[in-house]
């Protein structure tokens, strides 16, 4: 699989994504940066997490007005694969490409540990390799996670079959006590309508491998593999 | 030319700038005639306490500095020490107490990005941050306040910039009531071949401004610093800086981009006394002069004057030397990270410091005697009141009173509240997450095995009963959180924090300190390669308690051998080395179950420490072990406590259950635990090497039970220890 990774001022995961990606798919992806127009031919893009422009306006708003973003756009517009993790995630709001918006967490506080996320739709690209088991520990950290979309978005979510994971307890059960930023009924990621578009507020990436006390973050990048193969 | 006419120098202008008389005799002899205002702020700058060190130097080069595997010691940005594979680690730790106390998110704030920027500045990338934060008793009105301000400063700045947070301490006691303390660390890699010194090298050579805008915020920031809180402490707030995380990413990257290129021949960041100091310290350390331009500043406000620009304590600025005929090369980096640039000045082989604002010289100082010349003073000392009497211990106190008390009150209970605003996990690099004996982090580059440890500790309490023990406990818990992991202590930073000097009481305390952190350091091959001195954290006469925080890295060959504190397994075998508990002078049990300070601190036996340190480590190599802790605040009950939390599983455990068995603290303790069928190697080591081991008890089970004294379910010590920072801080939200 080919992948490139958008890089704007700010964003501080996007070595933590370069790495994930080069050691689950075997390649080195491309970096490009915000101000080129153009993206290289590749099969998935990901704009990774972080604070681009300092998340100064609104978190996402300034990089979702780029030049690369009107490529990645594009890209997503003839189907291409596209993963935004983290602030990838309120950058694609920001841009349009998916529905709702990340609001400031429930307590107001920025934070970081381990969750446990559930995949809902276990067919999709980002999410197949969860089938086997679809309850799974895996990193937060982020101030603006607390995702939130009109009824009617909502419902078309639900009906669409697109909310990729969900906020859970350890035993797989969606619960208040469980929803770490207080997002609209545990929202953890979600797709666009053609299912090519994943925008998630957790960091698969920091959860690939042993130094990370676990491995099970691999299977989102593993199921694109297996969907691009 | 010049439109603002400087001030006329008087005697009151003098006092407000810090500067005592036979300081401003000096002052004329140096300058060889009446100095300009400028010149008085660039005195008054370069002399004050923060910059010059002034009280502590003498006290300071009694320090051990120097180590087979360190570098650069004290006297540069930060400390650097080889790691090996042509790798080191560069680090600091610094304070930034005074202006936490009166902006606690932004003083926090710009504290940690001040110390990201020492590392940085080096050439390293930071990659791993600590902070050591105090606080007044949790019942004082501004406490709260204080803790959500500081703690949401730190992750704001550490968090953006992207650095994972891994360690720290927070403790509460009303003697910071009136000072808070906020000592920030940081860390960093580099490769050895590639370290960055502040030293201009050439004459003629341009000098680059890179970074924010120059404002007035800050302006006399470090003279601030140098001085005791009053009850004007409100209208300090304008010379607290404010912080802006996202410019200090731009400026990290575009800086490790500039010194690939080969473009950068020195370079020191703008910190303390911005401009003045950056710029006097290239020049003096590299044996030239300077000259500045001050209209070529970029500046953010209007009509700032040469003073202002010249004492300006703006956040995010870096001065450089460059070379000029990779100027292009450098110019394309700094536009596309989008940062102000711009040539201010040149270096010059007269060592002179001249400033020159709207075609006016405003400053023609000698550029190495603002440093070299700069006081040095042997405060006077008293002697040190011996420690109280330890009174009467009531031999029928409930140990499991105690122990809940001691795991669940302000001091003892969980800091999870704090470290969940921190990015603990960000660069994919951190193996061992707050809440253990120390963060692991590991290294990238080399085998993909290689990792580092950090912890930073202090004692305050046992530091005022006896500064001398107090230092070297620090020292020595510092280093032993290293070796209970299993990482080789290297070196240490040290941040000093301490009242008025100019008290004799304080002086001795301070001096005594510094004896026993170097005994330490000496003993245990740890040498200080770099640090901060915090003076005068006083408020109306009130000091704070002496705080010598020591921050400290150990190196690991390969992280899969690291040990953490949690226990494993049903029957893993409980061993705990060292001595039986006896000492309960100044102990958690004392302070907390007694409500009374008192007794002499304990004792730290040197040999004992290396020796049970070294004991752990190879028993750590040679993975004999399933998990190890070493004893600190309440000793044997509430290390065993903190066991059984951090593995979620019971102990059933057979030892002496006299109060100062379980909840003395002595120091060089440690308690492990291991399989079974390795017990028997594991004693025998032990013998063969003298260190006293003693068996006591096996993991299992629900509960914690010691003897017939404690018998606690698990569920219930974790409600005790999480259940009080979150109930505390709710207050602040309810209201």
């Amino acid at each position: 699989m080919k992948s490139a990774v958008i890089l704007f001022p700010g964003l501080n995961r996007d070595r933590d994504m370069l790495a994930a990606l080069e050691k689950i798919t075997g390649h080195k992806p491309h970096a490009v940066w915000h101000a080129d127009a153009e993206l290289p031919d590749v099969d998935l893009v990901v704009i990774p997490g972080g604070f681009s422009y300092g998340d100064y306006l609104r978190a996402g708003a300034i990089a979702a007005r780029s030049p690369a973003l009107a490529a990645v756009k594009k890209h997503a517009d003839a189907g291409g694969l596209t993963l935004g993790v983290c602030n990838g995630f309120q950058i694609l709001t920001e841009s349009g490409l998916l529905p709702g918006a990340l609001m400031r967490n429930r307590d107001l506080k920025f934070l970081c540990k381990t969750v446990h996320l559930k995949a809902e739709n276990t067919t999709s690209a980002f999410t197949s390799e969860y089938a086997a088991h679809p309850v799974f520990p895996c990193p937060i950290a982020h101030h603006d996670g607390n995702y939130t979309i009109d009824t009617d978005g909502l419902k078309k979510l639900q009906d669409q079959d697109r909310i990729a994971y969900k906020y859970c307890d350890a035993d797989g059960n969606v619960t208040q006590a469980a929803n770490p930023n207080g997002s609209i009924e545990n929202i953890a990621g979600i797709m666009n309508e053609k299912g090519n578009v994943l925008g998630m507020m957790p960091h698969p990436e920091n959860l690939i491998e042993a130094a990370h006390g676990g491995i099970q973050g691999r299977h989102i990048f593993e199921s694109l593999v297996e969907a691009v193969a | 030319m010049s439109t603002v006419q400087e001030p006329k120098i008087t005697k009151d202008l003098i006092a407000e700038h810090n500067i005592n008389e036979e300081e401003y005799q000096k002052i004329l002899e140096l300058t060889g005639r009446e100095p300009t205002y400028t010149e008085l702020g660039i005195y008054s700058a370069m002399w004050n306490e923060h910059c010059s060190y002034k009280s502590s130097k003498l006290w300071l080069k009694t320090l051990p500095t120097e180590g087979e595997r360190v570098i650069h010691g004290p006297g540069e940005n930060a400390g650097v020490v080889d790691i090996g594979d042509g790798q080191a680690v560069v680090f600091k730790m610094e304070s930034h107490n005074h202006p936490s106390f009166i902006e606690p998110y932004q003083g926090a704030a710009t504290g940690v990005g001040g110390i990201l920027r020492d590392v940085f500045t080096m050439g390293a990338r930071p990659i791993a941050a600590m902070n050591a934060l105090r606080f007044g008793a949790p019942e004082h009105e501004k406490t709260r306040h204080l803790v959500n301000g500081v703690v949401a400063g730190v992750g704001g700045y550490g968090n953006s910039f992207g650095v994972p947070t891994v360690g720290g301490e927070v403790e509460f006691d009303e003697r910071y009531n009136g000072n808070n303390l906020v000592n920030a660390f940081a860390a960093g890699i580099a490769d050895t071949d590639k370290i960055f010194l502040c030293a201009a090298k050439g004459v003629g050579l341009p000098i680059v401004y890179l970074g924010a805008k120059t404002g007035r915020d800050g302006v006399g920031g470090a003279t601030m610093a140098s001085a005791e809180f009053g009850d004007d402490i409100d209208e300090k707030r304008p010379t607290v800086q404010v912080g802006d995380p996202f410019t200090e990413k731009c400026l990290l990257e575009a800086c490790l981009e500039l010194m690939q290129t080969g473009a950068v021949i020195s370079i020191q960041d703008m910190g303390a006394a911005g401009l003045t100091c950056s710029a006097v310290e290239m020049g003096a350390q590299g044996n030239l002069g300077v000259e500045l331009n001050l209209n070529d500043v970029p500046v953010r406000e209007e009509n700032m004057t040469a003073y202002e620009m010249m004492l300006s304590e703006s956040q995010e600025r870096m001065l450089m030397v460059l070379d000029p005929a990779k100027e292009e090369e450098a110019k394309a980096v700094f536009k596309k990270w989008e940062l102000d640039f711009a040539i201010v000045g040149k270096t010059t082989d007269d060592l002179r410091f001249r400033c020159i604002h709207n075609g006016v010289e405003v400053a023609n100082l000698p550029i190495k005697d603002l440093g070299d010349e700069a006081p040095e003073y042997d405060r006077p000392r008293s002697e040190y009141p011996a420690p109280t009497a330890l009174g009467d211990i009531p031999a029928d106190f409930d140990p499991t009173k105690a122990l809940m008390s001691l795991i669940g009150n302000a001091n003892g209970a969980s800091r999870r509240w704090v470290w969940e605003q921190y990015d603990t996990m960000i660069q994919g690099n951190s193996v061992q997450l707050p809440g253990g004996d120390a963060g692991v982090v590991r290294v990238e580059g080399a085998n993909g095995k290689k990792a580092l440890a950090f912890s930073v500790d202090v004692t305050p309490r046992y530091c005022e009963a006896n500064p001398r023990e107090g230092g070297k406990q620090a020292v020595a818990e510092c280093w032993r959180n290293l070796s209970a992991v299993g990482a080789l202590p290297l070196a240490s930073t040290d941040n000093l924090n301490f009242g008025n000097p100019e008290k004799p009481e304080i002086m001795q305390q301070f001096a005594e300190s510094i004896l026993g952190i170097g005994d330490a350091c000496r003993a245990l091959d740890f040498p200080i390669v770099s640090g901060n001195v915090s003076l005068y954290n006083e408020t109306n006469g009130v000091g704070i308690l002496p705080t010598p925080a020591i921050g400290g890295v150990g190196l690991m060959a390969d992280w899969a051998k690291m040990m953490t504190q949690n226990f494993k397994d049903e029957g893993d075998v409980i061993l705990f080395v060292g001595k039986n508990g006896t000492h309960l002078g100044q102990s958690a049990f004392v302070r907390d179950c007694l409500g009374r300070v008192e007794g002499d601190a304990p004792t730290v036996d040197l040999d004992e420490e290396a020796k049970n340190g070294a004991y752990i480590r190879s028993l750590i190599d040679d993975e004999l072990l399933t998990a190890s802790h070493d004893l600190s605040d309440g000793g044997l009950a509430v290390a065993l406590a903190e066991m059984s939390l951090a593995g979620n599983i019971g102990a059933t455990v057979d030892t002496k259950t006299d109060i100062a068995s379980m909840f003395g603290e002595d120091q060089a303790r440690y308690c492990i635990t291991a399989k079974s069928a390795n017990v028997d190697s594991i004693t025998a080591r032990a013998q063969e090497q003298g260190i006293t081991i003693a068996n006591i008890g096996i993991v299992g089970g629900s509960a914690l039970k010691i003897g017939d004294a404690v018998n606690v379910n698990v569920k219930d010590l974790r409600a005790a220890h999480e259940g009080w920072f979150p109930d505390y801080m709710a207050v602040e939200a309810a209201e």
